[in-house]
């Protein structure tokens, strides 16, 4: 019998194009997603060495960091501008897809990537975007790379890696009523630490992980690089396969049920081995909120901020205190206490319509407090009418909330939408570092559901009693 | 890429742990299309108040670390997003070598892409060069043939590098044209695919 075999270790076997003693394995890429701020440097390389962009028709591109959320194509910052025409030009020369600002594909590289169905079971993923682990959903292996890496695999279509370490991320029980995927995550780094998964692939398994829906797995697996891990992914199921079936790029009719014969093959063998295994149970698991400046630093919403007195090492004192001055927080407040002035729901996390409808479903009938500017920008273009065609834009915009275009916005502010020094965002993104959303900008990281209750609010609130509370 | 064998320089600390590369180059910098000059925005949040005025206490800013080339720092250094823009400013300051207890894993293979040696040592070792950087102007010497790095006063710690890595920072190679060696091994493998 052959030993089983994780799902991580069976997508590697399949691209390993090259092995030599002493080196990394030359893995094969199956798609490359390409966007405007990684990307410049790695095209003129080629054009510098004369060479070309092997496999023009496994490349896709498109431009989400510096588009404009109000007015999509006024584009006011010249540099912005340069970025975005750069890569129009880039992906003309070398013959590659774009989804270009105004085209009706367009949006956050990994919102749109699964939508258009070019994420897949089974595939190695890259792009130069570190939450590339979104598409790991899918059972795919994706994971994000640096500007040469980019350069490399439009050269080559390779990779030189080094075979990862697989973690399996184990979930055990079902979540409670009003705890979302979000939620989940937030709780899997803050229990384990911000440094856990480096060096490994994680696989998330369990009860809770089978019963999320696509997008929900969308949520989790971007997550993974803010535990360190490079690549989260998921083993497909029939979630997966109904996601998938009739999408763009996804085989249609007879090809598509060979598909998913191949796919089910990928799942994890039973007995499997991991290098290292965490659990948590999905019951103890509450509505997190962030308190820090990283996303390991968070705690369920009926908890208090840290109190750095209380911590045994100098170091670990010093690095709450740190954050706590920061984030302009007591030691020892309740985190329900904090008055927020902005509400952003959106980023390749939690902008896709699902996210939308359940935020929608909290704000519905209710007002934006008045002290606080709340924005929504859903992930892509396709997100947009979508949610338009539901008539959410008008529950948001009745409720206060501005209904923008799509990008990535103010998950990193490198368009105009950024949150002034100083100011408090409960945002549904992915980091709270400092000077994420703007510089001196306090990020609290939330769900889509915990946003839109603090919008009405006007400071965090527990979304399970908020909902409960009003409609009963 | 340049070849890195041996370098000499002066130690500048940063004791600070889980550095992110949104400290290290603010998205407002990310906006070039250039690989060059990034230096001058390393650590600019840091670096710089809002009135774009150097903050004294901030090592950097520190006259006794001037022409610094080794920077060491505390553990997960370089997490966050994948931006090579952060190896390209960290390089383009002056830094070569890097001292850290652990390594953000896209950061990591950014640094040997761009002829950046980061030097993994553990956390006691890592803290007993701090104190001396924080101490006094402090040159440490690393010799990447025989993994070790020393000072004049008789400190010694030897290192781990991956091999792949190693060879690839001695020489200098350019990666793509390694693979492209490799070429009819990739035709083969697209074949087998359709
Ligand atoms: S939404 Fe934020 S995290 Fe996602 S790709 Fe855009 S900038 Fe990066």
């Amino acid at each position: 019998m052959q030993t089983p075999k994780t799902i991580i270790q069976k997508i590697w076997e399949q691209h390993v194009v090259h092995q030599e003693e002493g080196k990394p394995d030359l893995l094969y890429i199956d798609l490359h997603l390409v966007h405007e701020v990684t990307s410049p440097q790695a095209f003129e390389g080629l054009r510098m060495t004369m060479r070309k962009v092997r496999r023009p028709d496994l490349t896709f591109a498109t431009m989400d960091h510096n588009v404009p959320t109000r007015q999509r194509l006024v584009i006011n910052d010249p540099i912005s501008k340069k970025q975005i025409d750069t890569l129009q030009q880039n992906c003309q020369e070398f013959g590659v897809t774009l989804a270009d600002i105004h085209h009706p594909d367009n949006g956050i590289v990994h919102v749109i990537g699964p939508e258009l169905g070019l994420t897949q079971p089974g595939k190695t993923i890259v792009c130069g975007d570190s939450h590339t682990s979104t598409h790991g959903a899918f059972g795919a292996l994706a994971f994000g790379i640096g500007t040469s890496e980019v350069e490399h695999v439009l050269a080559t279509q390779t990779l030189w890696q080094a075979p990862p370490k697989t973690l399996n991320v184990k979930i055990n029980g079902m979540l409670g009523t009003g705890v979302t995927a979000k939620d989940l995550i937030l709780a899997i780094i803050g229990k384990f630490g911000v440094q856990f998964g480096t060096g490994y692939v994680m696989e998330y398994t369990g009860e809770a992980i089978r019963a999320l829906s696509m997008e929900e797995r969308m949520t989790v697996c971007n997550m993974s690089i803010e535990a360190g891990a490079r690549a989260g992914l998921i083993t497909p199921d029939e979630t997966t396969f109904e996601y998938l079936r009739g999408r763009r790029h996804v085989p249609q009719g007879e090809a598509f049920d060979k598909a998913v014969a191949k796919w089910r093959a990928l799942a994890t063998d039973e007995g499997a081995a991991y290098d290292a295994v965490v659990e948590i149970d999905a019951a103890e698991v509450e509505p997190q909120v962030t308190w820090g400046t990283n996303p390991g630093m968070c705690i369920p919403i009926t908890a208090a901020v840290p109190n750095p007195a209380e911590k045994e090492k100098p170091n670990e004192r010093d690095e709450i205190s740190r954050a706590l001055s920061y984030m302009g927080l007591e030691a020892g407040q309740l985190i329900s206490s904090v008055k927020i002035d902005h509400v952003f729901i959106g980023s390749c996390t939690n902008s896709r319509l699902s996210d939308l409808r359940k935020a929608a479903a909290v704000v519905r009938g209710r007002k934006v407090s008045p002290t606080v500017q709340a924005i929504v920008v859903p992930g892509s273009y396709s997100v947009k009418l979508s949610a338009e065609k539901e008539g959410l834009d008008q529950v948001f915009k009745e409720a206060g909330f501005e209904w923008r275009e799509a990008g990535c916005s103010m998950c990193l502010g490198m368009n105009d939408d950024i949150v002034p020094a100083g100011e408090r965002c409960a945002s549904t993104s992915n980091r709270n570092f400092e000077g994420r959303q703007g510089n001196g900008a306090r990020t609290h990281l939330v769900s889509p559901e915990m946003a839109a209750a603090a919008a009405v609010a006007g400071h965090f609130v527990d979304v399970r009693q908020f909902t409960a509370q009003e409609v009963g | 890429m340049e070849p890195l064998r041996t370098h000499q320089g002066i130690v500048c600390p940063l004791n600070l742990t889980n550095v992110d590369t949104d400290q290290i180059i603010p998205k407002q910098f990310l906006k070039r299309i250039e690989r060059t000059g990034f230096g001058q925005f390393l650590f600019y949040h840091w670096r710089f108040d809002d009135n774009g005025k150097p903050r004294p206490n901030f090592p950097l800013n520190d006259s006794k670390y001037k022409n610094a080339s080794i920077l060491v720092a505390g553990k997960n250094f370089g997490c966050g997003s994948s931006r090579e823009h952060a190896p390209w400013a960290v390089q383009d300051f002056g830094f070569k070598v890097i001292i850290a207890p652990s390594y953000a894993d896209i950061f990591k293979n950014n640094c040997v892409k761009n002829g950046i040696l980061a030097i993994q040592v553990s956390e006691e070792q890592v803290q007993a060069i701090m104190k001396k950087a924080e101490s006094e102007k402090y040159t440490l010497t690393v010799n990447l043939e025989e993994q070790i790095v020393f000072d004049h006063e008789g400190f010694e710690i030897k290192f781990e590098i991956a091999p792949y890595s190693k060879q690839m920072l001695l020489n200098g190679w350019d990666e793509i044209s390694v693979t492209l060696g490799n070429e009819e091994k990739i035709k083969q493998y697209e074949l087998t695919q359709n």
